[in-house]
């Protein structure tokens, strides 16, 4: 059983090239990639120079389960990623109960072992994360965990969050950090700024992420652990992130598309579709974020794929959880915001959310498209044109921020060592 | 006015504000005669939905419906679903059901106004929410200000106390600017909103400097748990430094000074009671003029037209 696609403009990611060629797949593994493959022992799909793609990898989604699978489960939350044109995810430990021990991560294994979806887990740093006793980091490790963090809660104290890293030094563990100061963040649910000022809302300042992030690049220092700075948000953090490199430390980061494409502005409504941790915030953060993520800083785009039912969100601003969903639509906003206005190639794009989450997350044979990986594969037309709408979404909460909005160069097709996990249903694909 | 809502000033233009102001002449009118009713929003009905503790207000609201011949209905939410556990959402589904048309709504969170009139079809007054804008307030403050002073264009008003928290002082602020006066706010440090500046107005730390330099100075409330927050030092250091004593207002040596009060008042911290009934102070008025701005803003919302013929 192979299959072979034909006329894709293939996007080979690492070697930033983009050509015409046709790709074989067999037993769920990439075969053979040529200007012109002809066989007709195999399914054969003529895409007509629409994109192929590696199978995007997000490094941040919560999948709500166990105990909000009112808002996601593992199974609506892996169709979302697979409509979204994702190969690969990592799950975020923020459930109840949470996985500061191995049984949720069983329980997740379980629950996952037959969708055609690359799902990786997270564990707490901390004991339920509430930030005092550690979690049993060797259980975790050995059930699976690629990473650990307190997601939401960033782990306040220094010393907790230095033996977390010392561990996650010797097991190999990546460390993710929200980084974000809770005595200055001060119950803030906008960004601190103009906008806090006239809605008359608490804000955050930027200074809760940027010391936190000091913080913690002073922790990696000291033990040699791997942290990756969760949704950057600021262009002091970007420094900070840039400064850390270039002294060497294991230290990378990620961004969110709508830190990437919405400003604070959009929140005069009061949409609480747009209230999210951290804030959106200024259009000058918003500039030193994609100058980091074109020089190389920001080494991830992920989506903190956060979903919340209606009637948690359509409540009193303050009352309504942070949080946007986000896997369905993150490629059609990054290129028609990004991509489509010249500010990122299409290549240097896809390096963020494919090839460099792969590599940070360690899972060979993924996150490019080459001759011998796992035929984890995404087909994006660059011309269909979709207004984001409930109906159009097909996980669980509709709480998008882009509803309404008109977006170009959608994924139509997602492949998963070789068997086709998500068609979009739509004339002229086939 | 083509206006469903009113959710603030910094939405209304100049003109907009006049109207209201225009309209509130004839409407104080009705209230200083012996018969305080005309048949103007007969068969209307009007809701006040408080979620917050309010005499003035709500009062004031209610009375400018009633002068109207408007049917009002005052959900009390310390005995209503509210305490059930009902969302925002279904009340406010259940008075449009009942047939309200207006409803004005004070609620403790910053945007609540907004977010009902997204989601009903009757028409939103903000009385109030958390500390982005009371319209109402800052209206009847401009009308007593155009009353006492003739005009508003070219005056020097100064904003004293909790910005950080106060609607009354944004609301004012959009409508002072609009109408073309000058503003500066004055008050402690911590309760300076951030980028403030941007509202077009000047921030000063000194009272007595603002003092000297105002035509007009609206004072504000402050609450008392600001201190256990820690944005204030002591009570008696914020009566000594922004509070409005007499002795502040002896070293004007005669200067005109007229003096606003939203209420309700802490007598001796951010106002000295001499202050506040003397001369200067207007806080009575501001009472009265309130009923009559809030009859012009039903009136207006309701689809009256601007001759203001209310009769």
């Amino acid at each position: 059983m192979g299959m072979l696609i034909k006329n894709g403009n293939v996007v080979m990611v690492e070697d930033g090239k983009i050509s015409k060629m046709d790709v074989l797949i067999d037993k769920g593994i990439i075969a053979e990639i040529s200007p012109e493959i002809n066989r007709n022992d195999v399914e054969v799909i003529d895409i007509e120079e629409k994109f192929l793609i590696p199978g995007l990898i997000d490094m941040h989604v919560h999948f709500r389960d166990p105990g909000y699978t009112h808002k996601e489960d593992i199974h609506s939350g892996s169709k979302a990623a697979l409509a979204g044109g994702f190969t690969g995810v990592l799950m975020m430990p923020n459930t109840d109960p949470p996985p500061d021990n191995a049984t949720v991560v069983y329980y997740w294994k379980e629950k996952s072992k037959n969708i055609p979806l690359n799902i990786l887990f997270s564990g707490c740093i901390t004991k339920g994360r509430a930030g005092k006793e550690l979690s049993k980091l060797h259980e975790l490790k050995e059930a699976g965990v690629v990473a650990i963090t307190d997601d939401g809660n960033w782990v306040a104290n220094g010393a907790v969050f230095r033996h977390a890293m010392e561990y996650a030094a010797a097991l190999d563990l990546l460390v993710i950090t929200h980084a974000e100061e809770p005595t200055i963040a001060n119950r803030g649910v906008i960004n601190e700024g103009y906008w806090s000022t006239v809605l008359g809302l608490r804000g955050i300042p930027k200074a809760a992420e940027n010391v936190a992030i000091y913080r913690d690049i002073e922790i990696a220092k000291i033990t040699g652990a791997k942290l990756h700075v969760a949704h950057l948000s600021t262009a002091e953090g970007v420094r900070l992130v840039a400064a850390a490199k270039k002294l060497g430390l294991k230290v990378t980061a990620e961004v969110t598309p709508y830190h990437l494409v919405l400003t604070d502005e959009a929140l005069a409504g009061y949409d609480t579709n747009l209230k999210v941790n951290p804030p959106l915030r200024e259009a000058e953060e918003q500039k030193a974020l994609l100058k980091g993520l074109l020089e190389g800083v920001i080494d991830v785009i992920a989506t903190d794929h956060a979903p919340h039912a209606s009637y948690e969100k359509n409540v009193e601003f303050n009352d309504a959880p942070f949080g946007m969903e986000g896997l369905e639509t993150a490629f059609p906003v990054l290129y028609t915001e990004l991509v489509l206005t010249k500010k990122i190639t299409l290549e240097k794009l896809l390096l963020k959310m494919t090839v460099n989450p792969a590599k940070i997350l360690q899972l060979p044979k993924q996150g490019d498209i080459k001759k011998g990986n796992y035929a984890n594969l995404t087909i994006i037309d660059p011309k269909l044109t979709l207004k984001v709408s409930e109906e159009l979404l097909v996980g669980k909460s509709k709480n998008n921020p882009f509803l309404g909005k008109t977006l170009t160069g959608w994924p139509v097709m997602t492949i998963y060592q070789g068997i086709v996990a998500y068609q979009r249903l739509l004339k002229g694909v086939q | 006015m083509k206006r469903k809502h009113l959710l603030g000033l910094q939405e209304l233009s100049k003109e907009e504000i006049n109207t209201i102001l225009d309209i509130a002449r004839p409407m104080r009118d009705i209230i200083m005669r012996d018969i305080k009713k005309v048949p103007t929003l007969r068969g209307k009905t009007v809701a006040t939905l408080f979620y917050e503790p309010s005499t003035r207000t709500r009062s004031s609201f209610e009375l400018a419906a009633k002068f109207l011949s408007a049917d009002t209905l005052s959900i009390n939410v310390g005995s209503s679903s509210v305490q059930k556990g009902e969302s925002l959402i279904d009340t406010i589904r259940t008075l449009e059901a009942m047939g309200v048309e207006i409803i004005a709504v004070r609620h403790q969170q910053s945007g609540v106004p907004k977010f009902i009139s997204l989601n009903t079809k009757m028409s939103v007054i903000n009385a109030g929410d958390g500390f982005h804008e009371h319209p109402t307030q800052a209206l009847l403050d401009l009308f007593t200000i155009k009353q006492k002073l003739d005009k508003i264009e070219g005056l020097k008003v100064a904003i004293i106390g909790d910005i950080y928290h106060s609607r009354v002082a944004r609301s004012n602020i959009w409508g002072l600017i609009k109408l073309g006066a000058e503003v500066t706010v004055c008050g402690p440090p911590s309760l300076i909103p951030v980028e403030i500046e941007k509202f077009g107005v000047k921030v000063e730390i000194n009272l007595q400097r603002t003092l000297e330099w105002a035509d007009v100075v609206n004072v504000l409330r402050i609450q008392r748990e600001r201190q256990d927050a820690g944005y204030l030092t002591t009570l008696d250091e914020y009566r000594d430094w922004y509070g409005l004593t007499q002795e502040k207002l002896e070293k004007l040596k005669g200067k005109k000074l007229l003096i606003l009060h939203p209420g309700p008042m802490n007598r001796g911290v951010e106002i000295d009671d001499y202050v506040a009934d003397g001369p200067n102070a207007v806080v009575n008025e501001q009472v009265t003029n309130g009923v009559a701005v809030r009859m012009a803003v039903l009136y207006l919302l309701a689809g009256g037209n601007e001759s203001g013929n209310v009769d």
